[in-house]
């Protein structure tokens, strides 16, 4: 017997679970053609990283790795691609996927909880509903919490329903929406942008688009003002500022270099360290953000306060051993933006890479991971950026490989076809 | 149970056509970097939409066009960016896997 399952059968004997477990993990007499388990992984958070990772850990291991998913929404939203809800072009629903056939088609223990707290040193699972699941590894794909301290006056339930961030695809895009339908044609719809690092860097330009689109078409006096905490635009600029200026003229205003300090919740007003402040008829404000809590409770937040650190060759965090980190909350390699494509790459190699610890093997050692963001212009033109990452045995981190990926050399309406396809293909490889 | 073939060639005296040492350590790295590619093309590399199918093209084909994007020789969107970030190991060993799988 491993030390591994010795340290998990300690574990398991004080469990009120550990029945539950036990059909799962022991071979039961008479039942010699049950492909024994090895091992135990509980994963917490089903979006890009942990739907991918549990599915994929399922497949890999032939279902000899039991996986738990702990995730409190019933449906997938993606945030990929929601910002067409904002422009009116796609709805919610169009976003939205079921996560069934992930216990249906690939034997996922599909928990509908919240998971409040980690004991590392018991590997154990906390869950706001009560009862503990027990791990041998723990995948933590917890997405990002808001640092609300950083705009105080949005530091309570009200102001946070009256000043939206739309920055989890959910009940929050569909309020936006509805705000700007609400708005009267001549008002100005004001896009706060955090410095970076945050989840997806070309999202909010792409959203001033869609919302550009939307006053165009159905609003044509009202502008889109986008007060950037960062020096340019982060990513794609030339593409957007091309787009702003051919497609959106007299409608968007791009002004960098507007750090936000706090908001007037009554009034709609954003507040700057330097700049006046700016009356909004429709406040849209990405606060700052850093690794969920469940990640401070796991220990695992080991970069300026904010972001996980992990060993790039299987996403085990560089400090609590047995446990992974994916996604948005890890502070990336250079060149790794918080994308759900990329968080669906950390995926894979964990996924494999856990398969082969529980079975006793060696990981791969030089994984590669690609990224592919598409942002829509307007409702049909689309622009990229991509780019492939390779593991440096040296550095012992991945980058980006010189003189491969790039951007679009202009919008398109293929790009917006090929973005829908990936859009369609990636939430099937997810949940399908 | 991909890696097992590859065992008994060695084992019956066939090692010349065993590939590389690196697969013979870890078995599924034709599967892991394929997995860098099913995110446009599909789990096994059949489309679900305007992205080419690749599953089950003769090897030899894929590489061509991998190596055709590579070289600049093939034009595209993503796909000469993309294909400038593998290595020609890589290139052959996506290439098998996807020419590995059911077409359907």
């Amino acid at each position: 017997m491993s030390a591994q399952r010795r340290d998990f059968l300690k574990a398991l004997g004080g469990s009120a679970l550990s029945a539950s477990f036990a059909t799962s993990v022991f071979t039961l007499p008479g039942c010699a053609t049950m492909a024994p388990s090895s091992g135990k992984v509980v994963i917490v958070g089903g979006g890009w990283g942990g739907a991918t990772a549990a599915k994929y850990i399922r497949m890999w291991s032939d279902g000899r790795v039991d996986v738990t998913l702990v995730e409190p929404n019933l449906d997938f939203v993606s945030c990929p691609l929601s910002n067409l809800v904002l422009g009116g072009s796609s709805t919610l629903a169009d976003v939205t996927m079921s996560y069934d056939n992930l216990a249906r088609r690939h034997g996922v223990r599909f928990v509908r909880d919240t998971a409040t707290a980690i004991d590392a040193d018991k590997r154990v699972v906390k869950l706001a509903r009560g009862g503990d699941l027990l791990y041998d590894r723990l995948i933590l794909s917890p997405g990002v919490d808001f640092i609300w301290d950083s705009v105080p006056a949005l530091n309570n339930a009200a102001a946070q329903e009256a000043i939206l961030h739309a920055w989890k695809a959910g009940p929050q895009t569909v309020a936006l929406r509805r705000q700007l339908e609400a708005m009267p044609d001549g008002g100005v719809f004001v896009l706060s942008i955090p410095v970076a690092p945050y989840r997806c860097p070309p999202g909010p330009y792409e959203r001033a688009c869609q919302v550009a689109w939307y006053f165009k078409r159905a609003k044509p006096k009202s502008k889109v003002l986008i007060l950037d905490g960062n020096a340019d635009v982060t990513s794609k600029g030339p593409l957007f500022k091309k787009a702003w200026a051919e497609e959106y003229p007299g409608i968007v205003e791009y002004r960098p270099n507007y750090a936000l300090t706090d908001v007037d919740v009554a009034t709609r007003t954003a507040k700057f360290e330097v700049q006046d402040s700016v009356r909004a008829s429709v406040l849209n404000v990405i606060p700052p953000q850093r690794a969920s809590a469940i990640a401070l409770s796991a220990g695992v937040i080991t970069a300026n306060g904010r972001w996980c650190d992990v060993d790039f060759v299987t996403f085990e965090s560089v400090k609590v051993k047995n446990i992974h980190v994916l996604g948005d909350a890890i502070q990336p390699a250079t060149g790794m933006p918080k994308s759900g494509h990329m968080a669906n790459q950390h995926a894979k190699v964990c996924a494999a890479a856990v398969v082969a610890l529980l079975a006793g093997q060696a990981p791969n050692p030089a994984p590669v991971l690609t990224n592919t963001c598409y942002s829509f212009v307007s409702d049909k033109d689309v622009v990229h950026v991509c780019s492939v990452h390779q593991y440096d045995k040296d550095k012992r981190t991945v980058l980006p490989v010189p003189g491969s990926g790039g951007l679009s050399s202009a919008m398109s309406e293929l790009e917006g076809r090929y973005a829908w396809n990936w859009a369609k293909t990636v939430w099937a490889d997810m949940l399908a | 149970m991909r890696g097992l073939p590859l065992i008994l060639a060695a084992g019956l005296g066939l090692a010349a056509i065993a590939p590389s040492g690196a697969q013979l350590s870890d078995p599924n790295l034709g599967r892991s970097v394929a997995a860098s590619c099913s995110n446009c093309h599909g789990m096994t590399g059949v489309s679900l939409g305007d992205v080419p199918s690749i599953a089950g093209r003769p090897k030899d084909e894929l590489v061509r066009k991998m190596q055709d994007y590579k070289a600049g020789r093939t034009q595209g969107t993503i796909m000469p960016q993309l294909a400038k970030g593998y290595t020609d190991e890589q290139i052959d060993l996506v290439a098998a896997w996807f020419a590995a799988q059911s077409a359907k």
